[in-house]
């Protein structure tokens, strides 16, 4: 069977992780694994025989048997909300892939990487930070709750950074705004490593900006882009 | 295969339009591997080099100086968005190859950023691609590929190269990055030409 055939996979388990994002466990017949950072093509068929096609960010180690997506529910979105919302354990759905050769990490690169995650941007990056990528990672979200994958990034004791761009907690010392030259200057730290950055357009055009503002190259810079 | 159990549509759409896999979208979203490159435009030139009778470059004033053309046309991205009626201006790709002689079948299309991506000389002659400097009347976003880009709406749109500084025509085909990486050699919307394979 062809990465490109699509097969039936089955929800073998999902989970909420916020309030609005679930993770799925898929089981994919004749599935060899993926490189972390790929994502997969899903296709979901109505009873009226409406399809609608939509590509996901594996959020599972490479070698996992059965791939995990994260979905965030998008207001007015079609298949995120049946994703988070509508899904249970059992329930089927076309899957095809793993695709994606450039927003990847391997374990034979050598040294520290940089991480930049907005929003559902985490998730390429949680299977690349699963597969052993030894990275320092800051992570934008609007407030805690939004905070994909909070408690395994607390117990993975990983180098990891919050800012809370709407409410940060009670009592809360660190970043409190959008991720900008000055906070970027001050984490990113000598310009060197490759950076991953992920998230929504706006959050990535920013910050990819500001990297090269502050003198690293664009050749080290590898960005994914979520509508 | 089967239906999705609870999955129904929720959204409408202009069917007919729409290639299959795609959805209506009416933001103008971004897909790019990288930084987005920033040059000023007195350091500007855009060209035309390989297997042609004459290799030619302009300045940044002299193609403005161009004819130009407005158009409305459907764009899809292989990502699975579709944007219906999007108004560009731009110069044809046949005006820049007017009275020239291509010796090759094929092109590279060369970035600021180093991003390139292959066509076949057939899909950008004849009234099917354009060099872009100006969307919804106002001129192109550095994020959208201003000050100019590549345009070839009846292909998926990596091949509408976004920065573009030159054509590179040659004999034989030659993957470009994202073709290298997995995607299409063609991308055929209309086919969902969207992977190696497909």
């Amino acid at each position: 069977m062809a990465v490109t055939d699509w097969r039936e996979a089955t929800v073998a388990r999902i989970r909420p992780e916020t309030p609005r994002a679930a993770t799925m466990t898929l089981e994919v017949p004749d599935w060899h694994g993926h490189r972390a950072g790929q994502h997969v093509d899903v296709r979901l068929t109505a009873e009226d025989g409406y399809r609608a096609q939509r590509r996901y960010s594996i959020a599972s180690a490479p070698e996992g048997g059965a791939p995990q997506i994260t979905v965030v529910e998008v207001d007015g979105g079609e298949v995120s909300p049946w994703m988070v919302s509508v899904a249970r354990e059992e329930d089927r759905f076309e899957v095809r892939g793993p695709f994606g050769g450039w927003f990847v990490w391997e374990p034979a690169m050598l040294g520290e990487v940089l991480m930049i995650g907005g929003g559902s941007g985490l998730v390429p990056l949680m299977s690349m930070l699963r597969a052993g990528a030894p990275a320092r990672l800051l992570v934008s979200a609007r407030e805690r709750d939004d905070v994909l994958y909070l408690d395994e990034l607390e117990k993975r004791e990983l180098d990891v950074t919050f800012t809370y761009t709407r409410r940060a907690p009670l009592g809360w010392t660190g970043y409190d705004r959008r991720v900008d030259y000055s906070m970027l200057r001050e984490w990113a730290g000598t310009p060197g490593p490759r950076v991953y950055v992920c998230g929504p357009t706006a959050f990535v055009e920013s910050v990819a900006n500001d990297l090269v503002s502050l003198g690293h190259e664009a050749a080290n810079i590898r960005t994914e882009r979520f509508g | 295969m089967g239906t999705t159990r609870g999955f129904f549509r929720r959204r409408s759409g202009d069917d007919e339009r729409l290639p299959p896999g795609q959805y209506l979208e009416r933001g103008f979203p971004v897909l790019s591997a990288g930084p987005t490159p920033h040059v000023p435009l007195d350091q500007w030139d855009f060209s035309i080099t390989g297997s042609l009778s004459e290799e030619r470059s302009w300045t940044w004033d002299e193609f403005l100086a161009l004819p130009r053309e407005d158009f409305t046309v459907d764009i899809h991205c292989v990502t699975t968005w579709t944007k219906l009626d999007t108004q560009w201006t731009g110069v044809s790709v046949d005006t820049l190859l007017d009275g020239v002689e291509l010796e090759g079948g094929y092109l590279t299309a060369l970035c600021d950023g180093g991003y390139t991506t292959n066509l076949p000389v057939e899909d950008v002659t004849g009234g099917k691609a354009w060099v872009v400097y100006q969307y919804d009347g106002e001129e192109l976003e550095p994020e959208h590929g201003g000050p100019a880009r590549l345009l070839v709406p009846h292909l998926y749109f990596w091949k509408s190269a976004k920065w573009v500084r030159r054509l590179i025509f040659t004999d034989e085909d030659e993957p470009g990055f994202w073709e290298q990486l997995g995607y299409h050699d063609r991308g055929d919307p209309w086919l969902e030409q969207r992977y190696q394979g497909d």
